[in-house]
């Protein structure tokens, strides 16, 4: 006869004397620690905090070194066969196929992208999470409809559309803004519809509910905390995107033009002359490139922090 | 309805369909979740709702708060209709009932903190607020004993048992006259669940309670329910007295899961009644009785009739069994091999 | 399954009317005045309204429109500004072009990033899924047209330099006419397409791969003692694709922003570059064109992967 498990009656009543946390901190603070201990994430932040501060100061630092992003200098700045100068004291970067400087010019084109991307992004966000949050917690036909349109969107080929557009209405930074924020936020907008569909079936939502909340709040109080964390980890990864795309127009000819220096275009002048101008190509590109990564790094050390369950970690 | 009943439902249905396509599909299935139930819960009773997993136990709690809306059938809480009321006409009676829920761990939002939780109530129905409303949050704290210093933590800080009773303090803050317990200890270690228990006891004498408490585990509908109600497939198949339940159970059903319990009659164990075949489905529930395809008594008046849940002689008027052949004193089931 | 199909292909066909629908909003209902934009800036009103009745733009929106899917429906995409040959025969013409460079990468990126994605997942925090997740990061940040120039700069220009010339910086030569050209000019396009994208599906492969390797029905095959190359093989990667599967439907909107960059830098008269040569010549017809037939091209790809999807995963079918 095999023992019974005990039963609720043989745990007499105790006095409640055990009032101790089993954790200390609450998930923000714990997200916040895991990310400062992340040595890849600390510096990422650094390079942009200095990219950010760079394309701030940009004017003092036309001052510091003397040049202006669109001051042309065919004598001084051209060698004598007309040819960009290379890297030098006076110009760090070089010269480009007008004797501008690079290195000012850079530094100037850091503010394009960097306004670019953020500004995007931040609509992106922002309609797309409001969209995604009203669509997933109202469901039916509305759900139905509004998810088909995102999915259209996201259908449509953007480069494509993007360039259509500039097309009719003449290529400029707005536009470019325009339409990447129009493509980004169908994507932001399917995330949090899909996180706000899996949460409105937890519990606490239901005891929301049996408390009297209405719709509005169960939305704004309840849902939208826990959609922080996804979107934020979002944002990391369109801004970067959205720097790529104005980069990828600007290159094209169809973002922002000549002379105003991005480090798109600066990339495509650069190409008439790589054979005789490597500096011409290295620094915008590696501008470019040190941006996005250090953007893309944050963003996934940024996601690992929130939800140390991710990629990294081999579940059990 | 008389003057003591708080709750009262009559020929409650609760039907889903069972896809959830709204666009494409237009599916004949339903599950027949609750299918004709009639309760009544009196003041300050605890009215006990035992049955396994699918039996409907927690549809119907919901129904009965109206947290879904009804197929069909009358809910009448103290005096009114609230059957068929939209859901802003609901909100004052939201006061006056409420709910605790099972799992602590989803029952409260992660990534709130817990005197925001507990201060949901004041907030919604706009009672008090700022300083007011901290002070009756850390009142309810250490009501449910709680530390009120621990206002400010988030869930995620606190034991299972903890958060229960985070719970219970949210359930507790408008004062409500009834509470629907949804198998409130069911995910606690049983040495926790002794303490929820007590805590909901005491609690019941303290502010004048009345309990609907959903529960699988016989052993804690006992000890904590005045009546109870045993549920299979959506019905009600017999209401008694606690005691009166435990020592002379009519339905078959009941005898069964009596005597799968761990060994809480005191007599001494019983033989295990072992039941043929697997819980029906609730989309094609069986004609007639419900039961008849696992009961070890079944006729062939089973399989085409329904039998009314009614008093059947010999027995108090206050139980009731839905049963053709209900078990008799002294007889033995034989439903099969008995366990090892 | 049946009914599958044609839902599926009605929702196509609507998506295709939506895209005509916003294309003709674009650039026939829009405050902005396409007719003064051809017509130049220096045109007086008299000239803009003269264009502007020439190409029939100030007839009644709706005339417009009817006459715009009547053409559509008939596959009459209109004359080149240009050349004024049919916008329709010059399409046709680079989609070969434009078909290789698509398929080819798109073979390319899917080998690359599956079995890089498997190999990481397999050996997870080992150097070389060190190495995997580090490349994928790399090459997911960079934008194509830097990795295309970089790849032109390194392959082209610095191969010839060395007298190694391999690789052809520009031109398209026919498969028909000769295959081994046609690999040959296409290859250097192929992986700047093909190499960003794989890895985006490197670290999705990975990501997924680890989730169903971690699942318990994988232990149980293990513990059954299936050899593990079939575990991961035949059991896990079939469930660990579905994501991808997904991805790659998404992806074609972004293959086509690709194909344009590539073909610009790599001189492939396709049909991205003819798109970035209208808009800069303002050969409005063509535009729309191109964008319409790419348009078309996403939907029945789409299609064709929805129904790709029904078919390895039947709870699709049911939604």
């Amino acid at each position: 006869m095999t023992q019974a498990p005990p039963t609720v009656e043989a745990f007499e009543a105790r006095p409640v004397e055990d009032t101790r946390l089993i954790e200390a901190k609450g998930p923000w603070r714990l997200a916040w620690e895991r990310l400062r201990r992340d040595r890849v994430a600390i510096v990422c932040f650094l390079v942009i905090v200095l990219i950010v501060l760079v394309a701030v100061c940009a004017p003092l630092i036309a001052d510091l070194v003397g040049h202006k992003p669109n001051a042309t200098d065919q004598l001084g700045g051209l060698t004598p066969e007309g040819l960009p100068k290379g890297p030098s004291w006076s110009h760090p970067f070089g010269t480009d196929s007008l004797g501008r400087d690079i290195f000012i010019r850079v530094v100037y084109a850091a503010r394009i992208s960097l306004l670019a991307g953020v500004v995007a992004s931040t609509l992106a966000i922002i309609v797309g999470a409001v969209v995604g949050l009203f669509a997933g917690y109202i469901g039916g036909m509305t759900d139905s409809f509004l998810a088909r349109t995102m999915d259209v969107i996201l259908s449509f080929p953007f480069l494509l559309f993007g360039i259509a557009l500039v097309s009719i209405v003449g290529p400029s930074l707005g536009i470019v803004i325009g339409v990447i924020a129009f493509f980004s936020w169908a994507s932001v907008g399917r995330i949090v519809r899909g996180q706000t569909i899996s949460i409105k079936e937890k519990e606490y939502i239901e005891a929301a509910r049996s408390l009297g909340a209405g719709d509005v709040r169960i939305m704004f109080v309840d849902v939208f905390p826990n959609l922080i964390a996804p979107v934020l980890v979002y944002l990391t990864l369109l801004i970067p995107a959205a720097i790529v795309f104005e980069a990828t127009l600007s290159f094209l000819g169809l973002g922002v033009i000549p002379p105003t220096p991005t480090w798109g275009n600066m990339l495509a002048e650069s190409l008439g002359f790589y054979q005789v101008a490597w500096w011409y190509v290295l620094f915008p590109a590696a501008a470019l490139l040190i941006t996005t990564l250090a953007f893309n790094l944050l963003g996934d050390s940024v996601r690992d922090a929130l939800d140390p369950r991710g990629e990294r970690l081999f579940r059990q | 309805m008389s003057d003591d009943v708080l709750l009262q439902a009559a020929r409650v249905v609760k039907r889903f369909p069972v896809s959830s396509n709204a666009l494409f599909r237009r599916s004949r299935e339903q599950v027949h979740a609750v299918d004709g139930v009639d309760l009544e819960v009196r003041r300050g009773e605890t009215l006990g709702v035992v049955g396994e997993t699918g039996c409907g136990k927690s549809t119907l709690a919901r129904c009965l708060t109206r947290l879904y809306p009804l197929t069909d059938g009358t809910v009448v809480f103290d005096g009114h209709d609230i059957s068929t009321l939209s859901r802003q006409a609901l909100r004052p009676y939201r006061l006056q009932m409420q709910m605790i829920f099972q799992d602590p761990y989803s029952s409260l939002n992660p990534r709130r903190r817990v005197g925001s939780i507990i201060g949901d109530p004041f907030a919604i129905h706009r009672m008090a607020g700022g300083s007011t409303r901290k002070r009756q949050v850390q009142e309810l704290m250490e009501l449910v004993g709680l530390n009120p210093e621990h206002y400010n933590r988030f869930p995620a800080a606190f034991s299972g048992g903890q958060r229960q009773r985070i719970g219970v303090a949210r359930a507790l803050a408008l004062r409500p006259k009834l509470i629907v317990c949804d198998e409130p200890v069911s995910a606690l270690d049983v040495s926790i669940q002794a303490q929820i228990l007590n805590l909901l006891n005491d609690l019941q004498r303290e502010l004048d309670l009345t309990y609907l408490f959903i529960a699988h585990d016989l052993a804690v509908v006992r000890r904590v329910s005045d009546r109870i109600a045993v549920m299979y497939l959506g019905k009600v198949v017999e209401l008694a007295d606690a005691e009166e339940l435990f020592d002379r159970p009519r339905h078959p059903y009941t005898a069964a899961l009596l005597s799968a319990a761990t060994d809480i009659d005191d007599e001494g164990p019983r033989e295990r009644i072992l039941l043929r075949g697997d819980v029906p489905s609730p989309i094609d529930p069986p004609q007639g009785c419900r039961f008849h395809t696992r009961c070890p008594k079944a006729r062939e008046l089973c399989a085409t009739a329904e039998p009314p849940l009614e008093s059947k002689a010999g027995d108090a008027s206050s139980h009731q069994t839905a049963c053709h052949f209900p078990v008799e004193e002294g007889e033995q089931l034989a439903g099969g091999s008995t366990a090892a | 399954m049946v009914a599958f199909l044609v839902r599926r292909l009605a929702l196509g066909l609507v998506v295709l009317w939506v895209m005509t629908g916003v294309v003709f909003v674009m650039f026939f209902v829009a405050p902005h005045n396409v007719a003064s934009l051809i017509a130049g800036r220096q045109a007086t009103p008299e000239t803009v309204a003269l264009v502007k009745h020439r190409l029939g733009l100030d007839r009644p929106l709706l005339t417009q429109y009817l006459d715009y899917m009547w053409n559509l429906l008939h596959g009459n995409l209109g004359y080149s500004f240009y050349n004024s040959s049919p916008v329709r025969s010059l399409i046709w013409q680079r989609v070969p072009v434009t078909f290789s460079l698509a398929l080819g990468s798109a073979f390319l990126w899917l080998a690359m990033g599956i079995s890089a994605g498997v190999l990481a997942a397999t050996r997870p925090r080992t150097p070389s899924d060190r190495v995997v997740t580090v490349t994928a990061l790399f090459f997911y940040s960079m934008p194509s047209f830097l990795l295309g120039v970089i790849i032109f700069y390194l392959f082209f220009y610095r191969l010839h330099l060395a007298g190694i010339g391999w690789f052809p910086g520009n031109g398209y030569v026919a498969f028909t006419s000769s295959p081994l050209g046609w690999a040959q000019h296409l290859i250097l396009p192929w992986f700047t397409l093909a190499l960003v994208t794989a890895a985006v599906y490197a670290r999705l492969t990975r990501g997924s791969m680890l989730d169903v390797l971690g699942e318990d029905y994988i232990r149980t095959a293990r513990a059954k003692g299936l050899p593990e190359r079939r575990v991961v093989y035949k059991h896990a990667l079939r469930s660990a694709l579905t994501p991808v599967v997904t991805q790659f439907g998404i992806d074609f909107g972004t293959l086509l922003g690709g194909v344009i960059i590539v073909e610009n830098i790599f001189g492939l008269p396709g049909l991205g570059q003819q798109a970035v040569q209208s808009v800069l010549q303002q050969d409005l017809p063509v535009v729309i064109g191109t964008i319409l037939v790419a348009a078309a091209f996403i939907v029945v790809a789409n299609i064709i992967v929805d129904i790709v999807y029904g078919i390895l995963d039947p709870r699709v079918r049911v939604h």
